[in-house]
């Protein structure tokens, strides 16, 4: 029996390379979509994955669904590795719910068959018992039972939504993987699906990994955030320690971005001013010196170590004591 | 009442609201296809021709009549006795369409069943698994893309001679190409969707992803191209048969109809107008029915 403290969900030093051929006679490269990637997740806890588009977060979540391997590292669910061999029960723990519920249910399938195939696939119960569960499932998420023989093109994009977490739920897994799930709805629509996972991870004690660009949304649901840039988890702390103290410069300027219904604030300015890097060729030093408002001369040719506190993990020299005391004294 | 089984009749609004199911959807568009439903009908009626040749043909097509040999057809002056005429060794030229209609739809849906079942297991494979299987389905493409058919055809069956069973395979082991080609762009624009994934995150093995996943929302490009490869397949059956080296006389073949009454062509005209005109029919049909498919099964592909 594991401790209770034992994190059910861990990365450990998880990095994960690609091969990237440039053209067709091009050298191929390596792109460093995650870079020694270190988090736990506790049982119940929702932890935020936030970050720009192209920063890792997608991989991370393939890692974590056993559809990737990581190139070197170790993801640990419950203290024990996942490997090839226990590929289902690793599905039976882990469920993905992904963004567009436009392209993650089969057209071809009725909301039967689509809610039903994990049950098949892992070959629970029977015809009957499976149907129930469905249907049981159906009620869980808030949807009528009639919908079962209707196709996906005959629902919206919430219902769609719901039909998804459904089909993730069913085999009642313990870690959600839930990849910008709000993202492709309509507002509207948005908070129900947000309400109706956060219901779900109270009756379910389920654990969440939460990825987002909506900071919004991660504050509403989130216990812990970690704030992801090019691969690196640039800081981490509960949800109130970044919303209130906001440490890294990066997150700072995350935080800017958002928002506001308020008229006459026009559109933020987050002084992150160039766009992205490139992946291939990621810039010397800390990664996100570039584009930093505080940035200094330490920054371009030193990274940053991690630097674990009491309230969670920082990667920058602003806040390492260290790096400050000398750029005191020199 | 209609209705009296049920306590409610069927709420109008609810009826209206529901979209309808892609089974409903597509039944629908079926319905307002006029090509489509010109080439179901023209191919469904040579279909039923060609399975039921030993009733409806009026005369053996072997039989031969040495006294009334290329008598005309009935419309140039002809005698009902036999419809069409009779060709140069006086057989019923009616009952010889009705039975090379078999010969061509054999030809047509076996070498289109052989190189469908080459090439979407070569696409297919060659789309989901990617890197060097890709690689490797690519480069065949590209040396059978090199191949010339005719001339293939033609060495194989110098080699091993003319016949039914040799034409087919020729025909269903060289036209795999366009269906590979088909075949891997679909499973390439399908694997990457979120359902796939889904599938995959689920635990499902490969061949249960491949086969329920993605297969279901490619059948529709593999219909449309086994259409296609049958027309392709008949009207290559006729060039070899016309140029002798497809299906062996006597057996009715409506290339070799049109071979046999070449020689003839310019006092009795009708001996090679027929066939081709029945030729060009079914092709048209077929071709119809292929475009009418993708149409109707792909309507966001329609320009």
């Amino acid at each position: 029996m594991n401790s209770p403290d034992t994190p059910i969900l861990e990365l450990r030093d998880v990095t994960k390379t690609y091969t990237v051929k440039q053209g067709l006679f091009g050298k191929s490269k390596p792109l460093t979509a995650l870079n020694g990637i270190s988090l736990q997740l506790n049982r119940s806890d929702v932890l935020g994955l936030v970050g720009e588009s192209g920063c890792g977060k997608s991989t991370m979540a393939k890692i974590l669904l056993g559809l990737e391997a990581p190139t070197s590292g170790q993801v640990l669910v419950d203290g024990k590795p996942i490997g090839g061999e226990n590929r289902l029960e690793l599905a039976r723990r882990i469920q993905p719910i992904f963004q567009d519920p436009y392209s993650s249910l089969n057209p071809r399938k009725s909301i039967e068959d689509i809610i039903a195939l994990p049950l098949r696939v892992h070959h629970i119960g029977d015809e009957a018992s499976r149907l129930k569960k469905v249907r049981d499932i159906l009620d869980v998420v808030g949807l009528p039972s009639r919908v079962l023989t209707n196709y996906p093109s005959q629902m919206s994009g919430g219902q769609r939504q719901r039909v998804a977490i459904a089909r993730a739920l069913v085999m009642r897994p313990e870690i959600v993987i839930c990849d910008e799930p709000t993202s492709a709805l309509d507002v509207s629509v948005q908070s129900q699906i947000l309400n109706l996972l956060g219901e779900l991870r109270r009756e379910f004690n389920l654990t969440y990994l939460f990825i987002s660009h909506d900071l919004a949304v991660v504050e509403h649901l989130a216990t812990r955030v970690a704030v992801m840039y090019l691969g690196q988890v640039v800081e981490e702390n509960s949800v109130e320690g970044m919303f209130v103290q906001t440490r890294h410069p990066y997150s700072k300027a995350l935080l800017e971005s958002v928002l506001t219904p308020e008229p006459g604030l026009g559109v933020p300015d987050t002084h992150l001013g160039m766009a992205y890097p490139n992946p291939i060729e990621p810039p010397s030093g800390c990664h996100f010196h570039p584009r930093c408002a505080a940035v200094s001369e330490i920054c371009k040719q030193q990274a940053p170590r991690t630097q674990l506190t009491t309230y969670g993990r920082i990667k920058c020299h602003l806040h390492d004591e260290t790096v400050q005391a000398k750029l005191v004294q020199a | 009442m209609t209705h009296s089984s049920s306590a409610l009749p069927p709420d109008p609004l609810l009826q209206e609201t529901l979209a309808p199911t892609p089974a409903e959807r597509l039944r629908r568009r079926v319905a307002g296809h006029k090509g489509l439903l010109f080439g179901g009908v023209v191919l469904g009626l040579l279909t039923i021709v060609a399975l039921f040749a030993p009733l409806i043909a009026p005369h053996d097509p072997y039989a031969q009549n040495l006294m009334g040999r290329m008598q005309p057809p009935v419309f140039l002056d002809g005698t009902w006795e036999h419809i069409l005429g009779t060709d140069h060794l006086g057989r019923d030229y009616l009952s010889r369409l009705i039975y090379g209609a078999r010969i061509s739809l054999l030809i047509g849906t076996v070498a289109a069943l052989i190189s469908g079942t080459i090439g979407t297991i070569l696409g297919v494979s060659a789309g989901y698994f990617g890197g060097r299987v890709d690689a490797v389905v690519t480069f065949l493409i590209n040396v059978r893309l090199a191949l010339p058919v005719v001339l293939v055809a033609l060495a194989v069956v110098a080699l091993l001679g003319g016949s039914l069973t040799v034409v087919i395979c020729v025909l269903g082991f060289l036209l795999w190409d366009r269906f590979a080609v088909v075949m891997r762009t679909s499973t390439l624009q399908v694997r990457n969707r979120d359902y796939v994934t889904a599938a995959q995150a689920i635990g499902g093995s490969t061949p249960r992803v491949i086969l329920s996943e993605i297969m279901p929302n490619i059948l529709n490009n593999l219909i449309v191209v086994i259409t296609l490869e049958m027309a392709h397949a008949i009207l290559l059956e006729a060039v070899l048969s016309f140029l002798g080296l497809g299906v062996q006389p006597p057996t009715p073949s409506w290339g070799l109809m049109v071979a046999e009454g070449k020689n003839m062509m310019l006092f009795e005209p009708w001996l090679v107008l027929i066939p081709g005109a029945v030729l060009f029919v079914l092709v048209l049909a077929i071709n119809l029915l292929g475009d009418g498919l993708r149409d109707v099964t792909a309507p966001e592909g329609r320009n």
